[in-house]
């Protein structure tokens, strides 16, 4: 049933689903915009952390004297002590702090920890040497669907293969870190965060279990976060670094910055599981699929970690037989943290890659294969329409030859693709929006803006509902005491948050209109804000700018509320999108290196609130794929337990020569009745699964696993 | 600069040259001139270069011009220039990432040309004109590079943005019609972690023409 509170209809939206420039642009442009990082309160001393040298072992000393006695020290507080077990190198164990940047890391390298060393295992992806270490334990075995057996002999074909791709790292530009000010009862703490309104008490909590400090109360606590460097699912938690901050605050009655190294950011503050696994798939002469089968293993640090929804998009368990085994493999290396779509972009490695070797084996082209299979997947018509329109951007039928038929020269061009699916349904939140006597319009909420563009999804909602433009409105986000609104994870940010600006907007315009229409003579229904008006519907001559009809309030400050969810609050937001993306490779056969010719995404996110940022999100999807394609991996020494490569020359990332074009096109006008869904993981999936299938279609064979390295195209060659 | 001398090969002319960041050679060069030029603008330093005394552990006096102003302050001889920007003159506009030259998020400009401030010494940065991201527009208008950025949304949260900006500037100083590829080429000691490239390709080759 239609109500007050639902998105304006097509023909009315004047800023809903068109581009804007992104309202914090300008201050991040100058180099403004004051992250936690930038930070620099008075008297502020520098901490930083003492991390474990080893990958396992238990804590037999930990000697400070020397430290005590560096210049500039000023206090220390122990995260682990004597007799605890470390279970990874760069396991936080104290945090230290001094007058400067440079004595906190003289004070650092002046404190001894010593260890019992204990034994380690880092290696995920040989499962057999992980479980003569005892490292592998059962973590799934499902089978659902037709029976496997049956299914199995009627198939024409079948591939078996080997597929995965390796831990990977978020390396936010940003490190995880604070800045705490501990002044008697109030705790200020400027956290680099993807949850505001989560920080207080999760700090509360941490530092509660203090005997020294006793119970703290989450409301003495204030976050404030209107800027983040980066998050991708890696900053939802106050963490060791941030209690321990806050203590030394307190123990020295100064504001204390603690901010990660960037070893410690890689090593310990990131971390996607691995995915490995071997695969069946099945399908009967025409191209239908019957059956999946899998066995697959991960990483994701000491707790294993990691199970991947396979098989993926394509999984009817009335039409396909489907048989999934998984097992985790516990290693000493950092832990996990939510990345994009948590096992999602493995899961479409270890389906649609398989399915595609299905394909060459069937000698059909890709297209035809995934379209003529979409009935098992939850939205047929939905990946029909993505994967014409995706193959048209990529050119997909002048370009596409069957597999390895790429001509004589050593550079073979060829082209693959992946679909993807993800909830994104709405987290709870509450706003307040604010209308002033001289027309000022604020809208707020404790939420974040992890660049994202949710300072501008919720100008142009106000804006759009009071008819006014974006400058108009205020958007104070990113402080702890304003109204809760959810962390921002698993793209549930703009549907919750748009969700309860618009109510908040509709119930404060309407305390407008009832105090106009008395001033104008006339019912409250009658009156429509508009173009910067607000005016009678039925006598034209009844208008009032915006100002005058704001200064009818007198000394009056209007304030609306909105919640997300809300029963009676009309259909805002829905949750479940699919996706298709297409890539267009070029591999060196003599080297080995692939590069990206095109990618081209088509996605679907219900009702689009801001074009621009909604494509910003997919571009930047691509890019972070191209770098677990191409070039990311977390690698660990088994002789020394350690993270290889903590830095950035050799925890490669992409530049900006090295991706492609890119083409992006948001599917508008279909979906928009179902409201608005999250956009940050869907086409963060499908990346990894579509270059590895043009890379095998380019030459011929599969690179088993991601990254996509020279070495490992030359040795698939090889072994073809 | 450096890339001015004849000495340095046929390969790196003006037009080659990577327009950004910090090279061994830029490195090393930069700690032998910088007598002379602390001298050109007529400032005692402790810390000079062709004394060839040493300075330090002790914090010594320097004196850096920003972005047209000239700062004092005491650092010790092993602070880098973007932790004296940072730490002692609250210009957070350059960001520290990976703190040994690779993302190029403490892009600045040192005598006109893109440097990695994050490793350079801050005594070596004397007498050497330096322009941070806050001293390239005014209140009132931004530099082309930067209205570039946002008109194509070349930015996401914003982190390396600054750093981009500084490249993207470097680019358009030196070169008015820079095609994709010398953009690409220019911008390729920079690291974005969001994506923003598209974006940001667009608005240097938009901003070389605004």
């Amino acid at each position: 049933m239609a109500t007050k509170y639902d998105w304006p209809a097509a023909d009315d939206r004047s800023l809903i689903g068109k581009r804007h420039n992104r309202v914090d642009g300008p201050a991040k442009a100058r180099g403004a915009a004051k992250y936690s990082y930038d930070r620099n309160l008075d008297g502020m001393l520098y901490a930083k952390l003492v991390t474990s040298t080893v990958p396992h072992g238990r804590i037999v000393g930990i000697d400070t004297s020397r430290a005590e006695k560096a210049p500039g020290y000023k206090g220390h507080v122990n995260i682990l002590n004597v007799g605890d077990e470390v279970q990874w190198a760069g396991a936080e164990i104290l945090a230290i702090c001094a007058d400067t940047e440079e004595h906190v890391r003289d004070a650092a390298a002046a404190v001894t920890v010593l260890y019992e060393s204990m034994p380690h295992w880092v290696k995920d992806e040989d499962v057999e040497k992980a479980g003569e270490a005892n490292r592998v334990k059962p973590a799934k075995d499902d089978t659902k669907g037709p029976n496997l057996e049956e299914a199995w002999k009627s198939a024409d074909a079948t591939v078996e293969g080997y597929y995965g791709l390796a831990v990977i790292t978020h390396c936010c530009l940003e490190p995880h870190g604070q800045v705490v000010d501990w002044t008697g009862d109030e705790i200020t703490v400027y956290a680099s965060t993807q949850a505001v309104a989560r920080i207080p008490g999760d700090l509360a909590t941490g530092l509660s279990r203090d005997e020294k400090i006793g119970t703290v109360a989450a409301d003495s606590v204030h976050v404030i976060t209107p800027y983040m460097g980066g998050g991708f699912g890696s900053k939802f938690n106050i963490d060791t670094w941030g209690i321990a901050c806050a203590k030394l605050s307190k123990m020295t009655g100064k504001p204390v910055k603690l901010m990660l190294d960037r070893d410690e950011e890689l090593m310990v503050a990131g971390g996607r599981p691995s995915d490995f696994g071997n695969i069946k798939v099945g399908a009967k002469k025409d191209g239908t699929l019957v059956a999946y089968e899998s066995e697959t293993w991960s990483t994701g640090g000491i707790a294993g970690r990691g199970s991947p929804p396979v098989p993926y998009v394509y999984n009817n368990e009335e039409r396909l037989a489907q048989k999934a085994r998984h097992l985790n493999v516990s290693t000493n290396i950092g832990p996990a943290r939510a990345w994009r779509a948590p096992n999602h972009p493995q899961a479409a490695v270890l389906t649609m890659c398989p399915m595609e070797d299905l394909a060459a084996k069937l000698d059909m082209n890709p297209v035809d294969f995934f379209k003529k299979n979409a009935d098992l997947t939850a939205r047929p018509e939905v990946y029909r329409y993505e994967i014409d329109k995706c193959a048209e951007m990529i050119g997909w039928a002048d370009k596409w030859h069957k597999r390895g038929d790429s001509g004589s020269g050593p550079v073979k061009r060829g082209l693959g693709m992946s679909l993807h699916t993800w909830g994104g349904r709405p987290h709870d939140s509450t706003c307040e929006v604010r209308i002033q006597p001289d027309g000022g319009v604020s809208v707020n909420m404790a939420s974040q803006d992890l660049g994202v563009g949710t300072y501008t999804t919720l100008s142009v909602v106000a804006a759009e509902t009071l008819g006014l433009q974006i400058p108009d409105i205020k958007v104070n986000i990113g402080s702890s005491k304003l109204p809760i609104s959810g962390a921002s994870g698993g793209s549930t940010t703009v549907g919750g948050t748009t969700a309860s600006t618009r109510r908040a907007t509709v119930n404060a315009l309407e305390e407008l209109k009832t105090v106009v229409a008395e001033a104008l003579e006339t019912e409250a229904d009658d009156l429509v804000a508009k173009d910067g008006k607000v005016f009678s519907k039925s006598d034209s001559s009844k208008s009032l700018t915006w100002q005058e009809a704001c200064r009818k309030l007198g000394n009056r400050t209007i304030t609306g509320q909105g919640k997300q969810p809300d029963r009676n609050g009309g259909k805002l937001n829905d949750s479940g999108v699919g996706g298709v993306q297409m890539a267009d490779v070029s591999v060196d056969v003599e080297t080995g290196i692939v590069s990206i010719n095109k990618i081209a995404a088509v996605q679907d996110v219900g009702l689009v609130i801001c074009l621009e940022q909604c494509e910003s999100q997919v571009y930047g999807s691509l890019i972070q794929g191209v770098a677990w394609a191409l070039y990311e991996e977390s690698i660990y020494d088994q002789t020394t337990g350690k993270m290889l490569n903590p830095d950035m020359e050799f925890y490669k990332l992409p530049g900006a020569g090295d991706i492609g074009e890119l083409e992006v096109h948001m599917v508008q006008n279909k979906y928009d009745d179902r409201g608005v869904i999250g956009i940050g993981e869907p086409p963060a999936i499908s990346p990894g699964a579509a270059i590895s299938n043009a890379v095998a279609n380019a030459i011929g064979v599969r690179v088993p696993t991601l990254p996509l390295t020279p070495d490992k195209v030359l040795a698939a060659l090889a072994n073809a | 600069m450096s890339s001015k001398n004849p000495t340095d090969g046929p390969a790196r002319g003006p037009d080659q040259e990577p327009r950004q960041g910090f090279s061994r050679r830029t490195f090393i060069e930069g700690v032998g001139i910088g007598a002379g030029a602390v001298g050109a603008i007529g400032t005692a330093q402790p810390a000079r270069a062709d004394t060839h005394e040493p300075v330090g552990p002790d914090p010594v006096a320097i004196t850096l011009n920003i972005n047209g102003k000239s700062h004092e302050l005491k650092v010790e001889p092993r602070v880098t220039l973007i932790d004296a920007l940072r730490n002692r003159l609250d210009l957070t506009g350059a960001k520290k990432v990976c703190d040994r030259a690779t993302c190029g998020a403490c892009t600045v400009m040192v005598d006109g040309d893109p440097v990695y401030s994050c490793t350079m010494l801050a005594i070596e940065a004397q007498g050497r004109r330096i322009e941070t991201i806050e001293g390239i527009s005014t209140e009132d208008s931004m530099h082309p590079v930067q209205a570039q950025f946002v008109e194509h949304d070349a930015q996401q949260c914003g982190f390396c943005t600054p750093g981009l900006v500084m490249a993207g500037k470097a680019i358009v100083d030196s070169n008015p019609q820079p095609t994709m590829a010398d953009v690409e080429s220019g911008l390729s000691g920079n690291i974005c972690r969001c994506g923003t490239y598209v974006g940001v390709r667009k608005a240097v080759y938009d901003a070389a023409r605004a």
